[in-house]
């Protein structure tokens, strides 16, 4: 969420517009169990100041200034609000209404060019539902659909406003694997030379706009798709490409050592912990699934729940999604796949996370992998100040956020979901058809 | 769920074992020398096999077994705290806050655990929809015709799926019925099975236990059909093709009740029509996939119409706003914690579904229909029991491990022999390492008939599937 947009309003209006959000966007919590979301212990006691939407001081001795609206948190949780690594939050209403779901697009002729940005309604449903659970922000990746490119993905945030989107054009997704093969024509090769071919192609464009008549459907890469493969060549925004198996993983980091420009990020990777090493040694990030424990495919026969502790072990910055699971709609299943990768410490041979890892990876660490931890994802001083004050332990299945911030706004937590439970406490007629009650 | 993706969900129905009451009436009948015999009559009535492919499944060797200071949730809404379970030769011996243990028994201290019946799931596709997912594999829905009740889900159950391991190691799983899909107004016959590999599907079906029969009413058959430019295309058109199923099934029922009563010529068998005469014996159980509130109204009107009964609705997102309705018609509603928004049907859907059947006096219980939720059953209670109590609905722990194992039990027909951890029935049985409703908490070891089969201290107590073996990452820590 930004700021209130400066129109062509008259002067006494702009200080109007630089003022009052600047008052709504002031908080500050003390009191606190305060978990900063870089990884590090909770703080007893902390205090966490917002000033004009953004958090400027976080931590045991923190002062609060003067005239900011104060909140006790009596000894409760309170945190960054959390991440959510990989979803198409707002851009579905109901993924079986296609009318409603914006997240592919099979029949249209661009791919690369896609930007999901427009399609994202911050007052979805699932929007609201993902906010009431804690989650603040949100990597929103669009579908491949006839194409190994799915498109230009944002980072959103949750605040019930028409300002939804934190950075457009934040990633190019991209997808390999099996269902890149598909996409390709029928096989890894085809995907592979679907690539290279379109990064030659856009460089030629880049190079000489006028070189590049619009050959119509028949065109191996459209204009418009090739000014969009660009700043993913020039290693400007990051290419997140979906892969799950070893030897498809080992494959795409021999391609970041041909192309040593491309920021490469691994999605879903579920036999990461096979080749964990290679990965933290090409400095490649990955946003994966926290519990893919089934041989679901053939690219997946090592899958277990041990893949995300094992990789972070090895030194490889994670974040967790939701990858072809609910994305449109469950990302607060997040902090209960991040709990059970604590509850995986206690069982032997597993590898899990401690509590303070498997927090990060649902904040700091799903920040990281687009290259947004400056921006989101934790309270240092300088980020998005998004605050949630949690009833209990945030990763626990009977604790519920009580308190939403986004950029320091108090956000309105109730959904629909909570009206129509109200409707049918009791759920016979009375005096008047249900339909009179809410 | 895949996102995008809707994969046709159906619930099951079960078939009561229908074999011991039908033959008892053929041996009547044929016994009857002193009935006047008509010429037809001559030769005396032959039923079919209710049973043609029977249970062979037997429970493994075990130990006695007595665990002590241990929390217990008997799964009928009890609850002692520091107590006992002894259980021996199979079965559940005693429960109480102080057992002795007889000699050789096994004694384990639980302190700080949690004992229960083992869970439970009455909406599985393991086995007809197995990992990997493939197209060679994916054996779940008879999509091509909209009324296939002679199929029989058992007849597709890969046996060496992936998935039975994780649900028992990962889920507590003991028992679970496998359904075929929802594409069909009829989908066919489930199975209910002991969660314990074998070589064959016999070897892994719960004994004694009734046959289901899938049914689904709303978007999945109409839209299936629909997309073919085939009957049915509506919700209209639904119900008037299951009613005209049924109307046909009452006819076949009277011509072979008749037939075992009297003899005369053998009616034509009609392998579909036997398992809807099951139903409308009482032997099969109808387990209905319907998501809307008016819509499980018209199912349950349709069923008085041709007298059978609705056992449990699944999927049953909006059964909150008909728990009255359900609790009169003694129907049960199958659920999720909080699935919600991935079809038009599953718009309305809340996270205190359970909470509020309870609160109204109507069966409920938790499913998974679903590979990875199915080892996560219980913080899916776990989930809609806070909401509830945040909504103002006070239901003990106790009471909402009901979902989880007594009430599925009731819902598959099998309450009298395992779901609840008293002396006699089978010792499924889960023990925890720590509140089974935190996140926090995993099985940590999971006793089947009361042999030990999953033990999270002991990798030779971790089963590997065919299909794993040998593969990377064969044997590790799922």
């Amino acid at each position: 969420m930004k700021r209130i947009a400066l129109t062509l309003a008259a002067l006494p209006a702009m200080a109007l517009a630089a003022a009052a959000p600047a008052a709504a966007q002031n908080v500050a919590i003390t009191n606190a169990r305060l978990v900063i979301g870089d990884g590090s212990a909770p703080i007893e006691g902390g205090t966490v100041v917002v000033r004009g939407g953004r958090v400027v001081a976080a931590g045991k001795s923190v002062a609060v200034p003067a005239g900011v609206h104060t909140i006790d948190a009596k000894g409760r949780w309170v945190t960054p609000g959390i991440v959510a690594g990989f979803t198409r939050l707002g851009v579905v209403e109901i993924d079986g209404v296609s009318q409603t779901n914006d997240a592919g697009a099979g029949d249209s002729p661009f791919h690369a060019a896609i930007d999901v940005a427009p399609a994202v309604n911050p007052l979805a449903m699932p929007v609201a539902i993902n906010r009431a659970a804690g989650i603040t922000r949100a990597i929103v990746a669009p579908e491949s659909e006839g194409s190994i490119f799915a498109g230009q993905g944002a980072v959103i945030d949750l605040g019930r406003d028409h300002d939804p989107i934190t950075r457009r054009r934040a990633f190019q997704f991209m997808e390999y694997g099996e269902d890149g093969a598909r996409e390709a024509g029928g096989s890894r090769p085809a995907a592979f030379a679907m690539f290279r071919n379109a990064l030659m192609l856009a460089r030629d464009y880049a190079r000489d706009p006028g070189s590049h008549p619009d050959q119509g459907k028949d065109a191996l890469l459209n204009r418009y798709d090739a000014q969009a493969l660009m700043p993913v060549a020039k290693g400007e925004v990051p290419l997140l490409v979906h892969v799950e198996r070893a030897s498809d993983i080992l494959t795409l980091l021999d391609l970041k050592r041909e192309m040593p420009a491309l920021k490469l990020v691994l999605v879903g990777a579920s036999e990461g912990w096979t080749v964990a090493k290679d990965i933290a040694a090409a400095g490649v990030p990955v946003i994966a699934s926290a519990l893919n424990d089934l041989p679901s495919g053939f690219d997946r026969l090592a899958a277990t729940q041990s893949n995300v502790g094992r990789m972070i072990a090895a030194g490889v910055t994670v974040g967790l999604g939701t990858i072809n699971d609910n994305d449109a709609r469950q990302a607060r299943h997040e902090k209960q796949y991040a709990g059970n990768l604590v509850a995986l410490t206690k069982v032997p041979g597993a590898t899990g996370l401690s509590w303070d890892q498997a927090f990060a990876a649902i904040t700091s660490g799903a920040a990281k992998a687009v290259g947004m931890d400056g921006e989101i994802g934790s309270l240092k001083p300088g980020r998005h100040g998004d605050v949630v004050i949690w009833s209990g332990d945030p990763l626990e299945l009977s604790t519920t956020a009580e308190k939403v911030f986004v950029d320091g706004v108090d956000q309105p937590l109730q959904t629909r979901q909570d009206l129509l439970r109200e409707r049918y406490m009791n759920p016979a007629e009375g005096n008047l058809p249900g339909a009179y009650r809410r | 769920m895949k996102a995008g993706r809707i994969r046709p969900r159906t619930a099951l129905a079960r078939i009561v074992t229908g074999a011991a009451v039908a033959l008892s009436l053929v041996a009547c009948s044929s016994n009857g020398d002193s009935h006047p015999q008509t010429a037809s009559s001559q030769q005396a009535p032959q039923s079919y096999s209710r049973d043609p492919y029977p249970s062979t499944y037997h429970a493994y060797p075990g130990v006695p077994t007595l665990v002590t200071n241990v929390t217990i949730f008997d799964g009928e809404g009890g609850r002692i705290d520091g107590g006992s379970v002894l259980f021996a030769g199979g079965k559940i011996v005693a429960v109480g806050q102080s057992v002795d243990a007889p000699a050789g028994a096994t004694v384990i201290d639980g302190s700080g655990k949690v004992l229960t019946p083992g869970i439970i799931d009455v909406h599985s596709h393991l086995g007809d929809y197995p990992s990997p997912s493939v197209q060679a594999l994916s054996d779940g829905n008879e999509a091509t015709d909209p009324v296939t009740p002679d199929v029989w889900a058992e007849h597709s159950v890969w046996p060496q799926d992936p998935g039975f391991s994780r649900a028992l190691a990962n889920g507590g799983v003991t028992t679970l019925q496998i359904l075929p899909g929802s594409a069909n107004l009829f989908g066919g016959r489930s199975v209910v099975v002991k969660n314990v590999y074998a070589r064959t599907v016999q070897g892994m079906k719960f004994p004694g236990a009734p046959y289901g029969l899938k049914m689904a009413c709303g978007e999945n058959p109409k839209r299936v059909y629909g997309s073919q430019h085939r009957k049915p295309s509506t919700r209209m058109g639904n119900i008037a093709v299951d009613r005209q199923t049924w109307a046909k099934a009452q006819a076949y029922d009277r011509k072979w009740t008749k037939y075992e009563q009297d003899g005369g010529d053998m009616p034509d068998r009609d392998i579909a029509m036997d398992t809807l005469r099951g139903v409308l014996h009482g032997d099969i159980l109808v387990q209905n996939h319907c998501y809307r509130a008016d819509e499980m109204a018209v199912v349950m009107d349709m069923a008085k119409e041709f007298g059978y009964h609705v056992t449990a609705f699944h999927h049953a997102v909006e059964a909150y706003k008909i728990a009255d309705l359900l609790k009169a018609n003694d129907t049960c509603a199958v659920v999720w914690a909080d699935w919600y928004g991935f079809k038009m049907e599953a718009y309305d859907a809340i996270e205190e579904n359970l909470p509020l059947l309870e609160k109204n006096g109507a069966c409920a219980s938790i499913h998974s229909d679903d590979e990875n939720g199915i080892q996560r059953l219980n913080q899916e209670v776990a989930k809609t029991l806070a909401a509830g109590r945040r909504a103002g609905i006070d239901i003990s722990d106790a009471t909402a491990w009901k979902w989880l194992t007594y009430n599925p039990a009731k819902i598959l027909g099998i309450a009298d022999r395992t779901g609840s951890l008293r002396p006699g029935k089978m010792a499924d049985v889960v023990l925890w390492n720590g509140d089974p409703f935190s996140v926090y908490t995993r099985p940590e070891k999971v006793w089947i008939d009361g042999a030990l089969m999953y033990d999270m201290d002991d990798p030779s107590r971790r089963p590997v599937s065919d299909f794993e073996l040998g593969q990377p990452g064969a044997g590790d820590v799922k």
